[in-house]
């Protein structure tokens, strides 16, 4: 039986379907039109990565009239990242930018 | 206690920056400064102080300054409240400054817990930017 961890890496693996789900990520709900209009392929090729995303749990589709929406779910994510690890790089990268302010900064 | 809800862990960032420790010190206590690097606040550098850290990706941590040693040491809570408890932490940041030869060593230790932590559970809050580029070489390694 496949892990949560084998189905959400299998799922993000194909780079298609994670750039569709780091831009819901990025810039929140969108209907398939949306994301058709800037994936660069065909709205039925996307609707398939849609689907197989949501089969994951990585997103959530919400029907309007005869438009549907779908939006990232984070909290799928939850299994792959320990909070440490996240904020270990979090800071790594703040350190960096603190580094660039004190080179700009005065004495 | 022994239960996962108390369980704490920490994570801990060091280097050395070739800086005098009293303009280390400006850069994380002045807000101007603050927001140049780490993110929007309203910080006071005033034992007991409540402020919040705003991210850019529209989270709001609410924080409270719990030590303060002038060119040593900083210390304050950094809270993030959320209903999935996968994105909750209650932590304490404390940052460290110690003189070197050729600048000073900042150490920022991190030291919290999720309310229902589980092994290896956790959530994403911060660092998206840094999570995708993680996620890409796991995928990557994955294959």
């Amino acid at each position: 039986m496949p892990t949560a961890h084998d189905v959400l890496f299998k799922t993000l693996a194909d780079p298609t379907r994670r750039a569709i789900f780091e831009r819901l990520c990025r810039q929140g709900e969108q209907t398939v039109g949306g994301l058709t209009a800037q994936a660069g392929i065909s709205q039925p090729a996307v609707s398939k990565h849609l689907g197989v995303l949501k089969q994951a749990g990585l997103v959530r589709d919400r029907h309007e009239g005869r438009q549907t929406h779908y939006s990232a779910q984070l909290g799928a994510l939850a299994p792959l990242i320990d909070w440490t690890s996240e904020m270990a790089g979090f800071w790594q990268k703040k350190f960096d930018d603190l580094e660039d302010l004190l080179k700009r900064m005065d004495q | 206690m022994t239960n996962t809800a108390t369980e704490t862990r920490s994570v801990v960032v060091e280097r050395e920056m070739p800086h005098p420790p009293e303009k280390l010190w400006r850069a994380l206590t002045q807000p101007h400064l603050i927001e140049e690097w780490l993110m929007k606040n309203d910080f006071v550098p005033v034992v007991g102080h409540r402020f919040n850290l705003r991210g850019d990706w529209g989270g709001v941590l609410d924080c409270e300054v719990l030590a303060i040693e002038p060119n040593k040491a900083l210390s304050y809570t950094w809270n993030f409240k959320h209903a999935d408890a996968a994105f909750d932490l209650q932590s304490v940041v404390t940052f460290t400054l110690t003189p070197t030869r050729t600048g000073t060593l900042l150490r920022m230790e991190q030291t919290g817990f999720r309310p229902d932590q589980k092994q290896a559970h956790g959530g994403a809050h911060a660092g998206w930017k840094q999570f995708f580029a993680k996620l890409e070489e796991l995928v990557a390694r994955a294959d």
